[in-house]
């Protein structure tokens, strides 16, 4: 069984919902990213969504952008963000990893060498955000091959044809980007969410995570009310940036704000 | 490699098939946000491209806006000059604002009106496409906002002037390498946050489905235009045409109506910025590779990591690290030569056309000529080229003057 749904049924046993942190890789410097992923595992963090840095990411916000910016002066590639998947997975047997970045990494590796190599490193799903299920059949084939999880994000402009298609293609979980815009654009409205989950949830039975818009306990736990995963990004790698490069303080920053989370979604 | 330039099939009408795809190149590789609308937009081009009273609406803006047909005309000391095959230049700086970019905007503005959009945005490299898409959108009563990379702002002064005298916002992009790839990613964050009231009027023949098709379709009436012209004026077709290539819409635009007359000799040329060997250059179909971005499948300026390398050419329009996707395909195919020159050989011909034919062409058109330089010696006076005059060179007199060390 993959560790994606091993531990979406153990939430569930529990009646918790997953708390889905989002990083870039290399940001602001390769050394930080393990022990940052160790650290977040601790303070509540369920499964983790690495973030691949490329130099064009047409779908992120200007947080992400820069965050994508530090990473690349470190020349940080897909070959170094599976080393420290390995790496992470030397003291962590059990936490999902995800991936999560643009496609032209992947194709230029190739994507059966990319999907051994990342089977290999323990990575357990993959998010290609400028792949949609149309384009993505040998992608899939190649991760099915390797038992890696193809996530798939859904979208406010998603009609019951296209949350079919995803779904389908999809497995581990759903994205749902829960706001018409780039990462780290602002006012969730969770009625909305909370309909358009009823739509989708006609359509599978995978746990459906969103993302987009969340920034504090408060989103966290109005969310986690609906929703099967919390997906938080842009809010925590600003810390990063604040931070200044300082390891110690993004350390600090950002298990403060999952934790605060974890709390509210647990309430 | 030349698997269909070695038969005789058809080539027109063959690409792309439904999904957007070139061959191995094209496709819609974008964030799921995007889906619903490009396929709403590939409805309504489907719908309106055949539909006489949107096609009559374009053809009279064509003829009473923009000026067309632009003239074909045979530059008779140009070709004294080469001593060589007979150079026309077709005139498409001498549309209204001053490039072929006109030709395409005027056509989606008109699909934006019928999708009852009221703002429309584009991404601008050399500042052609900005201005087309701030006239139409001026004329229209439409708000409009530019992307423009902050590199290509600090050299392109004057065309940023002509978008914001036209009413538009012209914003300036401080992300990546600030030219127009990142102008580009820039548009599209927007369009991905504002699509519910704005149009994306893309300006080449790249992008997600259906942009590359639709852009060369309201280009192609450059090279039908053209293909008319010469039978008039010569009796039969040019032996070889050329055009630049960054995104590649002037060049589409003139090849596909002659993709099917296999003696027409075609050549694409990419900008060799320093020199193809520096590095320095941007030159995806000559010396990159396979890849994707910005919505498409094609060739690309990239590292061994798949990042995107910057790219360099004097011509802000060719500074470009990617093509669109049919050219991608065309070269796989063998029925277009690319070739490169770099920005030496084309300020050669920006100076010579302006001193002996008193037009002023485009640094971007320059590379065009330039090859035409290459190419006319070894040809006999009796043969013919086309030179895709892309655009007007006044926008350049800076960039031009200042590698010259004159303050103008």
């Amino acid at each position: 069984m993959s560790r994606i749904k091993n531990c979406f049924d153990k939430l569930k046993t529990g009646n918790h919902k997953a708390l889905i942190p989002y990083v870039t890789a290399g940001d602001p410097d390769p050394a930080i990213t393990v022990p940052l992923m160790h650290a977040m595992v601790n303070a509540g963090a369920d499964i983790i969504e690495l973030g691949v840095p490329f130099s064009d990411p047409m779908a992120d916000g200007p947080v992400i952008q820069r965050a994508a910016e530090r990473a690349l002066k470190h020349r940080v590639s897909l070959r170094d963000v599976l080393t420290m998947v390995a790496e992470f997975r030397q003291q962590d047997s059990h936490t999902p990893v995800v991936l999560m970045g643009y496609l032209n990494p992947v194709e230029v590796m190739g994507y059966t060498v990319f999907a051994e190599a990342a089977a290999q490193a323990g990575v357990d799903g993959v998010l290609t955000v400028d792949l949609p299920p149309e384009e993505a059949d040998t992608l899939v084939a190649a991760l099915r091959s390797q038992q890696l999880d193809p996530v798939f994000l859904l979208a406010p402009t998603s009609n019951d044809e296209r949350i079919k298609l995803i779904c389908e293609a999809a497995s581990g979980y759903v994205y749902y980007v829960a706001v018409k815009g780039v990462t780290g654009a602002g006012n969730l409205d969770v009625q909305a969410v909370a309909d358009k989950l009823e739509q989708i949830r006609k359509h599978t039975d995978l746990p459906v995570g969103v993302g987009f818009g969340i920034k504090d306990a408060k989103s966290a736990a109005a969310v986690a009310a609906v929703a099967d995963a919390v997906v938080v990004g842009s809010a925590l790698v600003q810390k990063v940036e604040q931070a200044a490069g300082q390891h110690d303080r993004i350390s600090t920053e950002i298990t403060g704000l999952l934790t605060q989370m974890r709390v509210g979604m647990d309430a | 490699m030349s698997q269909i330039e070695n038969t005789n099939e058809p080539l027109i009408g063959q690409v792309p098939d439904s999904r957007g795809h070139f061959g191995i190149y094209g496709g819609k590789f974008v964030a799921e946000t995007l889906m619903v609308p490009l396929q709403e937009l590939q409805d309504a081009y489907d719908q309106y491209l055949t539909d006489p009273g949107f096609i009559a609406e374009l053809d009279a803006d064509l003829q009473n806006y923009v000026g067309r047909p632009s003239p074909l005309y045979l530059a008779e000391g140009w070709t004294r000059h080469l001593g060589g095959a007979q150079i026309y230049l077709k005139r498409e700086d001498l549309n209204h604002t001053g490039a072929h970019k006109v030709n395409n905007t005027i056509g989606q503005a008109l699909l934006a009106k019928r999708l009852g959009k009221t703002r429309i945005i584009a991404e601008t490299g050399a500042g052609q496409h900005g201005v087309a898409t701030a006239t139409v959108a001026a004329r229209l009563g439409l708000k409009c906002v530019i992307y423009m990379g902050a590199v290509d702002i600090a050299r392109q002064a004057i065309n940023v002037y002509r978008m914001k005298l036209l009413g538009a916002e012209v914003v300036s992009v401080e992300s990546g390498s600030k030219t127009l790839k990142d102008a580009l990613n820039e548009a599209m964050r927007d369009w991905v946050t504002n699509i519910d009231d704005t149009f994306y009027i893309i300006g080449t023949v790249a992008g997600p489905h259906p942009y590359p098709a639709m852009v060369r379709d309201f280009q192609a009436i450059i090279g039908r235009e053209a293909r008319q012209q010469i039978q008039q004026q010569a009796g039969r077709l040019p032996d070889a045409l050329i055009a630049c290539v960054g995104g590649g819409s002037n060049a589409i635009g003139l090849f596909y109506p002659f993709l099917d007359d296999r003696n027409v000799a075609v050549y694409g040329v990419e900008a060799a910025g320093d020199g193809l060997d520096s590095g320095r250059h941007a030159a995806p179909l000559c010396a990159g590779r396979p890849g994707v971005l910005h919505g498409n499948r094609t060739y690309l300026m990239e590292d061994d990591d798949g990042q995107i390398i910057e790219t360099h050419s004097v011509s802000a329009g060719l500074d470009y690290p990617g093509v669109g996707p049919e050219h991608a395909w065309l070269k796989d195919v063998g029925r277009v030569e690319y070739v490169a020159i770099n920005d030496d050989e084309a300020l050669q011909a920006f100076h010579d056309l302006t001193r002996i034919e008193g037009i002023l062409p485009a640094l971007e058109s320059s590379h065009a000529l330039a090859y035409a330089t290459k190419l006319a010696p070894a040809m006999d006076k009796d043969q013919i080229i086309i030179v895709n005059l892309s655009g007007r060179g006044d926008k350049d007199i800076h960039t031009v003057a200042a590698l010259e060390g004159i303050e103008v």
